[in-house]
């Protein structure tokens, strides 16, 4: 048989990012250990922490951490739709605005200036930081689902090692993941 | 069959669930007769011990063809009932993405995940997201009670505290309010709070609560989360108890 005819599939793009999270997502993806290099077989990874690449090529599947509670959260988050055919709202925050989102009763103006101007200990004259380098916050944090399509969500605070590992090779595999009791867990 | 095709709930029979037969007594409800018999149906706002009250929803089956609650609903014989299927769960999934959406459901912060009947239903359904947008709502605390702990962000207006305090501790602490999305739950107290209100860390209606709304101070992580009620199995798994 001619082997060529039936070349190796390529392997596919993934892109992952943090926005209103803690990074634990991504470190409970680093929790597949010895997985990772399973992984490596079928995906190669783009626009990533783990990577190190700032900007998003086209890829495959993004995988989205934490919510949106600034503008640039916002413009990350529509640069990953645009370039990936695959996105995941990946851990509580992304799924529901998590821990960041208890803000959402809050003033932010008067949130920041509690913090910023009338914290105990600080400095007479302080000011909220307002870099124009700094992205706007916006006055209410929301999960991503409300702004771009979300096509899976992989709920958990975060989602363990296993979860990841789970959705991601019946994703590969060309199922639709269903993590079961167990691996199913909004805490 | 009779000679007459009413349906009669008044005698004892059998019905049909999911092609099963099951017995039911003189006046049971199919959710009733369904548990007693250690059949489950998705259930928020009923308990075996109080009546039913039909609020949640969850226990939507199809009896011979027609949606209605089992909570509510009497047993009769010749019922055909369809409880576990992927039309009726796709259901119960949109109505529990509606409850999550409509409180403040953060199970991360809540010392009742893991014993919650809520989000145990909602693994059991498979729901992976909320599907809606998030409502947020402004919701109150009440840390007032020396002993407990009263959450208004993760009620879900089930009222089983309600009847708790009316029907076993005759103290009528609880009470529901408002009209629709401002529906809420009222504390019988002269200044609203839980200290000054006749409830009891022992009361029924505080240990009633399938959510995170009423809490038991100083015991939120006595059992650690993994080995609390529906980490070992899942809420199908655990029909609950009937009394003879």
């Amino acid at each position: 048989m001619n082997t060529a005819v039936f070349p190796h599939p390529r392997k596919l793009k993934l892109a992952t990012v943090s926005l209103a999270g803690c990074f634990g997502c991504h470190m409970s993806f680093l929790d597949i250990d010895e997985r990772l290099l399973d992984l490596l077989e079928l995906v190669e990874f783009d626009r990533s922490p783990l990577t190190d690449i700032k900007t998003i090529g086209k890829c495959d599947i993004g995988l989205i951490e934490g919510g949106l509670c600034n503008a640039e959260n916002v413009h990350v988050l529509r640069e990953f739709r645009a370039n990936c055919k695959i996105l995941i709202a990946m851990g509580a925050c992304a799924v529901n605005g998590g821990l960041p989102a208890q803000r959402n009763q809050l003033d932010v103006g008067q949130m920041m200036r509690d913090v910023y101007c009338h914290q105990v200990g600080g400095t007479a004259g302080n000011q909220i930081p307002n870099d124009p380098e700094l992205p706007l916050p916006l006055n209410h944090v929301h999960p991503i689902h409300e702004v771009v399509h979300i096509d899976y969500f992989l709920p958990g605070c975060p989602p363990s090692g296993d979860a990841i590992w789970t959705f991601l090779t019946e994703l590969l595999a060309g199922r639709t993941p269903h993590l079961g009791h167990g691996l199913l867990r909004y805490d | 069959m009779s000679t007459n095709d009413r349906i009669d709930a008044l005698s004892p029979g059998t019905f049909m669930l999911d092609g099963e037969e099951i017995d039911f007594g003189p006046g049971e409800s199919i959710l009733e007769a369904a548990t007693r018999t250690g059949h489950y149906i998705p259930h928020l706002c009923w308990h075996p011990e109080f009546g039913a009250k039909g609020s949640c929803r969850l226990c939507t089956v199809r009896i011979n063809g027609r949606i209605g609650a089992a909570c509510t609903v009497q047993a009769a014989s010749g019922q055909e009932v369809q409880n576990n299927t992927d039309e009726l769960n796709a259901l119960r999934k949109t109505l529990l993405q509606m409850i999550f959406i409509e409180g403040n459901h953060f199970c991360p912060s809540c010392e009742k995940s893991g014993n919650c009947r809520l989000q145990a239903t909602a693994y059991d359904i498979g729901m992976e997201g909320p599907h809606f947008e998030e409502f947020y709502p402004e919701r109150r605390v009440d840390a007032s009670h020396p002993d407990l702990l009263l959450d208004l962000n993760r009620c879900i207006l089930c009222s089983l505290c309600v009847r708790a305090s009316h029907d076993v501790d005759r103290k009528d602490v609880f009470a529901i309010g408002g009209h629709g999305i401002h529906t809420h739950l009222l504390i019988n107290s002269p200044n609203g709070l839980m200290a000054d209100s006749a409830l009891q860390a022992s009361d029924r209606a505080a240990n009633v609560c399938p959510v995170g709304a009423i809490l038991h101070k100083r015991v939120g992580f006595a059992t650690p989360i993994g080995k609390r009620k529906f980490d070992t199995l899942a809420v199908s798994e655990q029909v609950e108890e009937t009394k003879p």
